[in-house]
């Protein structure tokens, strides 16, 4: 039974989580302290993942980027479904009107932007950092959901419950968030899976550029783009950043697949 | 379907206009002069207002819009401030590298997420669609620059099997060309496919349950060939949107992959032109991207209306 | 032998060995960035003059690979009226690649559109003191300055003084023709640009038939690039993390060499807290030079105490006047009564150096009690916020023009620094043509700024270079930006 996902999906999550949480209270070196003279060592047992070209605790680091890149895909995914469902919704209830019109070619505008060029144009007008990466992400999620809501809303409104709520008096708005919205939330989960993991994918490209959270603050895009040059020296500098995403992404998705299937009222039924 | 094409145009053209003031006045509010970038720390004043003049900047912002707009239309992108050669002539150049590579990512994420979408869906819950969910888990899991990065690590240092980068250049020969794109294009392809692979496989999961094809199970077809005739139609609906969302995504992903690669392409052009303050350049190509990116939506709607008619009459 | 019997792949074969045991005579020069446009006389990137100066463009003087001025397009020249006027006599048949020739109109031309008053001539400032260029024959040529000028020889040497020819001048950005022993080819841009012998060239003959400059900014595609052999040489190698392991390969040589550039942190002299010399001498001494050079950039860099480049004769080594020194840095801020703490803005430019060098060195001013708030700029921010608005307190730059130590004496310099006795002290350095006396000026300035604690001097940026071990005579040291190729050919 895939919903079974969620366990491990759960756990994984739960790992980076706590962690980012724990670098709060403690990590196991202070990631500001440098250490010129103990750089580039290899994991052991003071350093369980070695140190960076600084001389930094690499576990340290990691705990503490873990903060910076929940946060900013977190709000991000916050902005895009905050603003684009009740778009989407929208948009489907007035189904033929100038309002469909104008947050279909609204949304197609800020979509016709590629996601990086609007954060590279963001950071070239206000200056790098994490609030305008969370800026540069959320807005384009927002067409995004904004679109799959409509879609999926306008093929329900022609269903026959939403017909028969329709000849029984109910309006729009009670429509929407009474019988489409339940019924499009494992769209929405789903979505938001892949958007909540490209949100911490996007952030970590961004940093990886130099677009996101400023040094000091550690920021696992800036450790790998710091460790790049470094692969032949040192290969776990460029190993750990890159598995700590993959881990996180992967226990968001898999906690994400466990829910739709879990959630999605048909999939049970079948079983 | 005609009155929805027209319908279409007219706004695709609003949302190109409006795309380009917005295009144009982000530019302008953007700090940092162009020709003191260019002429460094010990420019004199004059000099610098003298390259202004040559560059035309001492111009009034509406005069420079219309301008650039005008010329855009007649094909004239103007002049790179940095570079001092047309703008059109660089995009032309950039592209020859930049649409290859797309292109080659997308065939590759296609190749790869059309069967395997497809095997996934067919085999529901058995060995075979958790495997493939399981690799599709992964490939959306790894940033494509890190697994650029590995890619380079393998098959460029350890292996030498592929360059770390740069571009051969179309002139040394197509498959040489190719080679150089190939490792740029795997580390954009798989990402891509691991999404595109599981859109497939529930889109057409979604339709499986949809009542016609329980009509179709009940005339007698198998499984497989309600699903091959009929389920595949109907979940091609949202696959499409995500190619849509996913060549714009190639193009602007392109851009750090481009960096990582150092291939000569639109991407890596952007990012130089911003740096260098080469304002023209940033928004011809921005303006040229999102053409791209409109045109490519406006083709996925079309295409959604001819797929599904519902969706056309409703329009009415 | 019958050519009917002959095999194509064994003439084939033969062509191929032959050519293995000829020496090459090709280069593929790696540069981190690549030049906006060709014109070294209309824009200020160094990678212009990287790509250009003597190979495709050369002036009246040039400099040499120690720093010398030597002549070039000129053969010699007199200085008559007690140093206003410079007679040069021009060498005989020089032509442009076009097939034109360079004559004293050209020098005319060339000295007046770069001072003109529409002049894009980014060092402008060389050419300030010329009064007038006079045209005497076709093979000589004066300059009439406006006062006496040390200077000029060593100005004309500038990239950005070389003789253009007016037909062709136009299109320099994108079209160089000048008189060096190399012709532009075609440029890729985004990826390389090439160059072959000028076969008419009017000096001694280079060795090379063929040369690319290819451009790879980033450093781990460098480091391969190098490894697989498709660049030969690397004169500035953006990654000297690398360097040691590129040393210890047979097939590589790593050479190290100096440059011009003095790499300071810069402090904005006129703004509080930095106003206070007890504040900038607070931060001089809680800077580590030498964690810096190890952390940032692997230990290649020389120390400096002063404004001014190690290897010149004239240095003097200051470092003991800012040395590390936390207790003496908390008791100069405890005086200047800082004792709570302070916080200062850190803006750094793109350069590893900078980027790498401001985490350390917020570091150690966080040590003894000096918070810094990092930005990282690109270039074109850095120019307008910190170099024209002055909107900092401290940044991280290296100084890569030669013997710049007359920055100092500008009070609208970025760091603002106003003294009015250096700026005397420069004043009067101008007009010196006695050598003498001229070090012992240059040396009196670089104890008045190390005096004042104006920047925080750091270190001499060291030239890193990597070739194939075959390849002989670039430069080891770098004077000023070039990748001169003139004298550069393959021993095997």
């Amino acid at each position: 039974m895939k919903w079974r996902s969620i366990v491990p999906g759960a756990s994984l999550v739960l790992i980076v989580v706590s962690a980012a949480l724990l670098s709060y209270l403690w990590t196991p070196f202070d990631v500001a302290t440098l250490d010129i003279r103990h750089r580039f060592t290899a994991p052991g047992a003071e350093h369980w993942l070695g140190t960076d070209h600084l001389g930094r605790d690499i576990l340290s680091m990691l705990m503490v980027g873990a903060r910076t890149s929940i946060a900013v895909a977190l709000v991000a995914v916050g902005i895009g479904m905050g603003i684009g469902v009740p778009l989407g919704l929208l948009a489907a209830a007035r189904g033929q009107s100038w309002v469909d019109e104008l947050i279909m070619r609204g949304n197609d505008l800020v979509f016709a932007f590629p996601s990086l060029l609007i954060a590279i144009m963001i950071t070239a007008v206000f200056g790098p950092g994490a609030v305008n990466a969370i800026i540069a992400i959320g807005i384009f999620n927002i067409p995004v959901f904004a679109r799959l809501t409509r879609g999926a809303a306008l093929s329900l409104w022609t269903r026959e419950f939403v017909l028969a709520a329709r000849v029984a008096g109910k309006g729009a708005l009670r429509i929407s968030a009474e019988h489409l919205l339940p019924n499009i939330t494992n769209l929405l989960i789903v979505q938001g899976t892949i958007q909540f993991s490209l949100g911490i994918l996007a952030e970590a490209g961004l940093s990886y550029v130099g677009l996101g959270a400023q040094p000091p603050v550690p920021s696992w895009g800036r450790m790998l783009a710091e460790s790049q040059t470094l692969i032949s020296l040192a290969p776990q500098l460029a190993l750990f950043p890159g598995l700590a995403i993959v881990m996180t992404v992967l226990g968001l998705n898999l906690l994400g697949d466990g829910l739709r299937d879990w959630l999605d009222p048909r999939m049970r039924r079948e079983r | 379907m005609l009155h929805y094409l027209f319908r279409r145009s007219v706004a695709l053209l609003a949302t190109l206009v409006v795309a380009s003031l917005i295009v144009f006045l982000v530019i302008e509010v953007v700090p940092g002069d162009p020709a003191s970038y260019m002429l460094g720390m010990n420019a004199q004043p004059d000099t610098v207002a003298a390259l202004r003049a040559e560059l035309g900047l001492d111009q009034s912002r509406t005069l420079r819009y219309l301008h650039w707009v005008s010329g855009m239309l007649h094909g004239d992108f103007g002049r790179s401030y940095t570079y001092r050669t047309p703008v059109a002539d660089m995009v032309a150049d950039r592209l020859w590298v930049s649409l290859p590579l797309a292109i080659y990512a997308l065939t590759l994420s296609t190749l790869i997420a059309f069967p395997a979408g497809i095997w996934a869906a067919s085999r529901r819950g058995r060995l075979a669609d958790s495997a493939v969910m399981g690799f599709t888990q992964l490939g959306i899991a790894v940033p494509n620059f890190w697994f650029a990065l590995l890619l380079v690590m393998l098959f460029a240092i350890q292996l030498g099997w592929f360059s770390a980068g740069g571009f051969a250049g179309w002139d040394s020969g197509v498959l040489a060309s190719l080679k150089s794109l190939t490792l740029p294009a795997v580390s954009l392809a798989l990402p891509q496919a691991a999404i595109l692979t599981r859109v497939m496989r529930s889109s057409l999961l979604d339709v499986l349950h949809d009542d016609f094809m329980r009509t179709a199970r009940a005339k007698g077809l198998s499984a497989r060939q309600a699903l091959l005739r009929h389920a595949l139609r109907n979940a091609m609906i949202p696959v499409l949107t995500i190619m849509g969302l996913q060549f714009s995504f190639l193009i602007a992903g392109a851009i750090i992959i481009e960096n990582v690669f150092f291939l000569p392409g639109l991407g890596r052009l952007i990012f130089q032109s911003i740096a260098q303050r080469d304002l023209i350049v940033v928004e011809s190509v921005v303006m040229l991207l999102v053409f791209a990116v409109v045109m490519v939506t406006f083709l996925v709607d079309v295409a959604y209306a001819w797929v599904d008619p519902r969706l056309r009459h409703q329009r009415r | 032998m019958n050519y009917r019997y002959c095999n194509p792949t064994l003439l084939l074969l033969m062509c191929v060995a032959g050519s293995a045991l000829a020496a090459r005579t090709d280069i593929t020069v790696g540069m981190v960035l690549e030049p906006p446009n060709l014109d070294p006389t209309g824009g200020a990137a160094a990678a212009i003059d990287e790509v250009v100066y003597a190979n495709i463009f050369e002036g009246l003087t040039r400099f040499g690979p120690d720093g010398s001025v030597r002549p070039a397009l000129a053969d010699g020249w007199e200085i008559e009226d007690e140093g206003v006027r410079y007679v040069f006599s021009l060498h005989p048949d020089v032509t442009f690649h076009d097939g034109s020739d360079f004559t004293a109109d050209d020098v005319k031309f060339s000295i007046d559109r770069a001072m003109a008053e529409g002049s894009t001539n980014a060092q402008k400032g060389l050419f300030a003191n010329i009064d007038n260029v006079e045209i005497i024959n076709p093979e000589k040529v004066a300059i009439n300055l406006k006062q006496a000028d040390g200077n000029l020889l060593f100005n004309l040497a500038w990239g950005d003084a070389v003789m253009l020819d007016e037909a062709s001048a136009g299109d320099a950005a994108t079209n160089p023709i000048g008189t060096g022993p190399f012709r532009f080819d075609k440029w890729v841009q985004g990826d390389r640009i090439e160059m072959v012998r000028y076969d008419d060239y009017w000096g001694k003959p280079v060795k090379l038939d063929k040369a690319v400059f290819k451009f790879i900014s980033e450093p781990t595609a460098a480091y391969s690039a190098i490894l697989a052999g498709d660049v030969d040489a690397f004169p500035n190698y953006p990654a000297p993390e690398n360097l040691a392991q590129l040393d210890a390969d047979p097939r590589f040589s790593v050479v190290l060499g100096s440059t011009e550039g003095e790499t300071i942190l810069a402090m904005n002299n006129a703004v509080p807290p930095l106003d206070d010399i007890r504040v900038r001498q607070a931060v001089a001494h809680a800077i580590n030079r030498d964690e810096i050079i190890d952390g940032a950039m692997y230990g290649y860099g020389t120390p400096i105490g002063t404004h001014f480049a190690p290897h010149n004769p004239a240095y003097l080594d200051l470092t003991s006047k800012n040395a590390h020194d936390p207790d003496a840095a908390r008791a100069l801020l405890k005086e200047a009564g800082h004792e709570t703490g302070l916080s200062l803005s850190l803006k750094l430019p793109p350069p590893a150096y900078a980027r790498r060098g401001g985490e350390i060195i917020a570091a150690q001013l966080r040590d003894v009690g000096i918070a810094t708030e990092i930005e990282n700029l690109e270039w074109a921010q850095w120019l307008e916020q910190v170099f024209k608005a002055k909107d900092f307190n401290l940044t991280i730059v290296s100084h890569t023009e030669p013997m710049d130590i007359g920055i100092y004496a500008n009070p609208d310099y970025y760091f603002q620094y106003d003294n009015p006795e250096l700026q005397a002290l420069m004043t009067d350095f101008g007009s010196e043509t006695d050598p003498e006396k001229r070090t012992g000026m240059l040396q009196q300035a670089q104890q008045m700024i190390a005096d004042d604690h104006v920047n925080g001097f750091l270190f001499q940026l060291a030239k890193t270079g990597v070739a194939a071990s075959k390849l002989k005579g670039l430069w080891e040291n770098s004077p000023t930006q070039a990748n001169d190729l003139t004298a550069v050919y393959w021993d095997e």
